[in-house]
This record gives structure tokens, sequence and C-alpha cells, in this order.
């Protein structure tokens, strides 16, 4: 028994696994308040195409020797204007529009990356390797979580507002446009921030899961708000201390609970779930005989 | 914009306005018989003033629009859908810049007037996303944001007052509700109460009769003519007909611009809402034998304008004929069948 508890106790006794647990909670929780915008706007995609999208930023400040934030957020940024612009100026969807212009830019990045391939890994940049994060790109990781969580504080309900009815948002003189930018910069920075934790190609799942999972479970803004970053900082959290004993990519195992957490929910719900639904089916067929 | 009118033939809509609205230009109107021309509306709640809007794929959805409309006013926004009303007003709440013109809100240009809290919006429903995770009382409460901190923190007045426009709009009960398990009457009422909570000046109201039952119509209406004697200005969008003459003192035509702007007894009539909605509008007449036992001595006709919501009725002497005839814009279709 006691060797049992020595044994879950170990990955506590590791500088880097510590730091691996921590930095991840961080960045879960702050990737999950984004998603709780993200997802309800129809948007979720953003969060996938922005995690590829950096991917040359990242590319070209390894090979320049700049902070690898850097790079990624100027890549970031770049994206989202793109993407704003086209969807302003031409008839294309949405979706067309993603999937053209950040594949592009994923592709660009792996590109400049196997050029390179002693100054950049790709197997970085794609699985993320939160193990052997650097000191430095802890303290841009902590940094970039420390302000967008502060930001959000102060305007989460002007957010709330302009995300569910523009119209009133500018009405009661919320800058709207403002507020977007604002968004977009901080899901950018996040994305970046989440890119060293689970890698690339699994950036959406943090900035959507949580938030999904906690809008079967809420009928408010503000409790959705809470679940999903009680979801994303536990199970980001728990996922980096079960990939010790999992031998496995730590983004594999944070997405994987996230999404089982996501299954229960789906499930059990109280009120939006698959039972819930099935309950009130049966009892509306009972009530009208 | 149109022929002075014999007073007999507006007894019917004159004495509704005059009844329900102390604006001083209404009541001229409805004695003197003819359109207040001296007192036309100065502007001094909303103001269009030569408006174009183009939209970035280059489609000009309104064309050199212009009204003016005063404190105290209740104005219908009048068209076929696509005629530009939802545009007049995004460009109201600056949601699209002008390409030309200008809109000005209690004098104020539209940026101040919106830093003010002056203008509160009822959206189209189609506009809102109803799975959004809100109560209802979350909704009202972001019509008192304006009035908030920086941090959006409600005081106990916020509370009051919100409390307060769910009563008013008999909402209470439903408060918890999340705001998609509403009817349809409902859901416009929440957004109705938001305006309440508000406090704006100006109210603009986006389709507010459609996809809702007659009970929620009258309620509304009631609420509106309310505001209108409390001095607030109600821009309504609506392809409701019937029910223009029952409760607006103005309307505007629309069709991609202004064919006509005015009192409701000048403009609403039979000639210009033909104009407004061509093909669109159905159009029955009723005559002669058909309609009366003496039908040589007898010319008054009945006709049914409608183009799907609630018809407009005309009856009178050359309701049915004379289409530059003014038109006795009598409500005898207030309580008729819905057409859906
Ligand atoms: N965002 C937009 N971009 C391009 N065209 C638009 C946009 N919104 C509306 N339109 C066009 O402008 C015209 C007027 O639309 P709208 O103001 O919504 O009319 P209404 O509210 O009277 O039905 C329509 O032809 C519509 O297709
Ligand atoms: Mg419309």
């Amino acid at each position: 028994m006691d060797t049992l508890v020595a044994e879950l106790l170990i990955p506590f006794g590791y500088d880097y696994m510590r730091k691996a647990m921590w930095v991840s909670a961080l960045v879960g929780g702050t990737c999950a308040f984004l998603s709780a915008y993200l997802m309800l706007k129809g948007w979720s995609l953003m969060g996938d195409a922005l995690g590829h999208a950096i991917v040359p930023g990242v590319a070209v400040a390894a090979i320049a020797g700049a902070p690898f934030a850097a790079g990624a957020f100027a890549a970031g940024l770049l994206a989202s204007l793109a993407m704003h612009v086209v969807r302003q100026k031409s008839r294309l969807r949405e979706d067309a529009v993603i999937g053209l212009v950040f594949t592009t830019l994923f592709a660009l990045g792996l590109l400049i990356a196997s050029l390179r391939p002693t100054a950049v890994s790709i197997q970085t940049i794609v699985l993320g390797n939160i193990l052997a994060i650097a000191d430095e790109d802890v303290v841009q990781v902590a940094v970039i979580a420390a302000v967008s969580l502060a930001v959000m504080a102060v305007v989460w309900k002007d957010m709330m507002v302009t995300f569910f009815d523009e119209a009133h948002a500018r009405s009661i003189g919320i800058r709207v446009g403002a507020l977007k930018v604002v968004f977009f910069t901080l899901l950018s920075a996040c994305t970046v921030a989440a890119l060293q934790a689970v890698g690339a190609c699994l950036v959406i799942a943090m900035v959507v899961t949580p938030g999904a999972t906690a809008y079967l479970l809420a009928d408010r803004f503000g409790r959705l708000v809470a679940i999903a970053v009680a979801l994303g900082t536990t199970t980001s959290a728990v996922g980096a201390y079960l990939s010790y004993f999992l031998d496995g990519a730590t983004g594999g195992v944070i997405v994987t609970l996230q999404t089982v957490l996501f299954g229960l929910a789906f499930v059990f719900a109280p009120k939006h779930g698959v039972l819930a639904a099935r309950r009130r089916r049966a009892a509306t067929l009972e009530a009208t005989p | 914009m149109n022929a002075p009118v014999p007073a007999d033939r507006l007894a019917a809509a004159a004495s509704t306005a005059a009844a329900s609205t102390a604006a001083a230009s209404t009541a001229a109107a409805s004695t003197a018989g003819v359109p207040p021309a001296a007192a036309a509306p100065r502007g001094d709640g909303i103001l269009v003033d030569r408006l174009s809007v183009t939209y970035p794929n280059g489609m000009t959805a309104v064309r050199d629009a212009s009204f003016a409309l005063d404190p105290g006013t209740i104005c219908a926004l009048v068209g076929v859908n696509g005629s530009g009303k939802s545009t007049v007003f995004k460009a109201i709440m600056g949601f699209v810049r002008p390409s030309a013109g200008t809109v000005r809100l209690t004098g104020l240009p539209v940026p101040q007037a919106l830093k003010r809290n002056i203008v509160a919006y009822v959206p189209q429903s189609e506009e809102v996303d109803w799975n959004f995770p809100v109560l209802v009382e979350d909704v009202v409460m972001m019509g008192r944001y304006g009035h908030m901190n920086l941090l959006r923190v409600a005081s106990r007045d916020d509370r009051r007052k919100v409390d307060a426009a769910l009563e008013r709009v008999g909402m209470t009960a439903f408060r918890r509700r999340q705001i998609g398990e509403l009817s349809g009457g409902q859901k416009k009422r929440v957004f109705l109460a938001r305006a309440l909570a508000q406090e704006g000046r100006i109210i603009l109201l986006d389709e507010p009769f459609t996809g809702v039952d007659v009970t929620t119509e009258a309620a509304i209406v009631a609420l509106l003519r309310d505001l209108r004697d409390a001095g607030h200005v109600m821009l309504v969008s609506t392809h409701n007909l019937g029910s223009v003459p029952d409760f607006c003192d103005q309307v505007v035509l629309l069709d991609r611009t202004v064919l006509a702007a005015g009192p409701t007894a000048a403009v609403f009539t039979r000639a210009n809402l033909e104009r407004t909605f061509g093909g669109v509008l159905r159009n029955f007449s009723l005559g002669g034998a058909a309609l009366h036992a003496d039908a040589d001595a007898d010319r008054r006709s009945l006709t049914v304008l409608t183009d799907d919501e609630r018809p407009l009725v005309l009856y009178g002497d050359d309701a049915g004929r004379d289409a530059d005839g003014p038109d006795a814009a009598d409500a005898a279709g207030r309580d008729d069948e819905r057409r859906r």
C-alpha cells in the first residue's frame, strides 16, 4: 500500500514534472476560458486554424533565434487579420477560407522547418513537449496566461454581450470592433501557449472541448465559464501527471481526458444529456396517452 | 407629398391618432384635415438625411433615404423583404457606415448617441442565438450594462429596474428560463423588457410582430403607446399592414429608398402601398352588388390589402376604385383571423 502511494507521488519529486503540471494547468485553464466564447460563435475551427497557422512563425523564430512566442504570435495575428479581410471582402464561406489560408501556412511552416532540421524540431511543433519545456518558455507561457486571464476578468461580461448580441453591445456604447480584436489577440497568444503544451494538432481541443462540455452542463454564461475553466485546468494538470506513467505524449493524454469528460456530459448531463432527453420524451409520452 | 385630403374621409384614422397622441403636429393635422406641412417633424428624435448604404460586396441596399421623427412618435417602417428595413436600422445603430448622407439621434451623431446609451434595439428573432446560455433575467440585465461601471456589477437599482421591466411585460414567472425555452411571443417580450430596462430615448424594433400571437401583439402595442406618451421615439419595422393605422403616428414606406414618409393618414394610402409592395401585395376588392343590396346607389367598396400578415382593410366610397383616393384606414380587420 505504502509503496503504491510512494509510486503515485513520484512525479511530484521531479522538478520537470511539477513544472509540466502547473504550466499545463495554467494553459488549460486560460484556453478553456476562451473556449467558452469561441464555440458559441461557431468559430471553433478558428482555433484549429490558428494552431496550424502559427507554425511558420515558430519555425522562422527558431531559425532566427528570436523568442518562440514572438514569431508564433506575429504569424497568428497575421492569420487572424487575413482571415477577417478575406471573409469581409469575398463571398467565400468561412470553412473554405480557413481550409485555404491555414493549411497553406502550415505547409509553409513544415517546409521551412524541414529545410533547417537542426534548428527546428517538427516533432516538437506538431506534438508539443511540455516535459522538456525550457525555463524562458515557461516565463513566456506564464506571462501570456496571466495577461489573458487578467484581461478576461475585466471584460468577460462585455465580451459576452458582444458575442450574444452585437447590436445591443453597440447600443450601450461597447466598442465591439476593439473588443473582437482583443479576443483574437488573446486567442492567438493562448494558441501559442497551448502549442508548447500539446502541439499544433491538438490546440483545437484545448480551445473547444472544455467549453463544449460546459455548454452541456450550464444554462448561464458565468457558470459555463467557471465549469470550462475548472475542466481545462484539472484535465491539463492530471493529463501531465498521467503522462509520466503512461510514458505517452502529454498532449494526447490531456485531450483524451477532456474528450472522456465530454462524453460523460454528453450522456449524463442533467438537462442537456442524451439520457435526460430520453427521460423527458418518455415523460411526455406518458402524460399524453 | 400627398394631395390635401377631405376631412370626413380621414375620420377613422385621425380619431385614433388624435386620441392616442399628444403630439401637436398630429393633432393639428387631424383638425385641419391636411398633412401638417407647417408642423412637419424636425427630426429631434431621429433624423435620417439622404442616407445611402452600400455593403462591402457592392450591394446598395438603401439609396438617398430621408425621414425625420420627433420625440413622442411611433413610426412604422414598411416595405417588402429585402427593401432595406434592417439596413436602415443598422445605419441608425452605426452598424454599417453610410456611403452618403447622415443620421442624427436626438441631434447627436450616432457614435455619441450610442455612448450616451440613447438607443435601445429589439432585434429580429432570426438574429438572436436562442441556444446561447443566458436566462431571461440575464438578457434583461444586459439592458442595464450601459448604466453600470466598467466591470458591469449590478447595483440594487439595476436589479429593481430589471424586476420592473420583467413585470411590465408579464415575464416575471419565466425569469429563470433559458431563452430558447420560450414561445415566440415570450421571446419578443424578453427583448422588449431589455429595452425598457435600458431606458433609451429611441427604441428600434425590427419586426416585433412576426411569429407573435395576437395577445402579445396587443400587449406590445399597448406598451409602445405608453412609451410614446412618455416621450420616447419608436421606429417599428413591420409588414403587418393591418395594425399600422392602429398605433403608428408616422409611416415610412421603403423600397430601397423612401417612397413616402409622413403622418399615417396621409402616407398609408392604397396607392402608396401598391407602389411599395408591387406585385407582392395581395389585394381583394369587393364592391357593387357583391357588397351592397342597392349596388347602384352605394358606391362604397371593401378592399383588403395584405402581403402575408394581418391584412389592411379599406372601406369607403372609393377605397377599391380610386387609386389616388385617400384611405379611410378603418381597422375593421383588427380581430380578423390572422393569415398565419
Ligand atoms: N451584410 C450584407 N451584405 C450584403 N448584402 C446585404 C447584407 N445585408 C443585407 N443585404 C442586402 O440588402 C438588401 C436589404 O436587406 P435588409 O435591409 O435586410 O431588408 P429587410 O430587412 O427589409 O428585409 C437585401 O437585398 C439584402 O440581400
Ligand atoms: Mg429585416
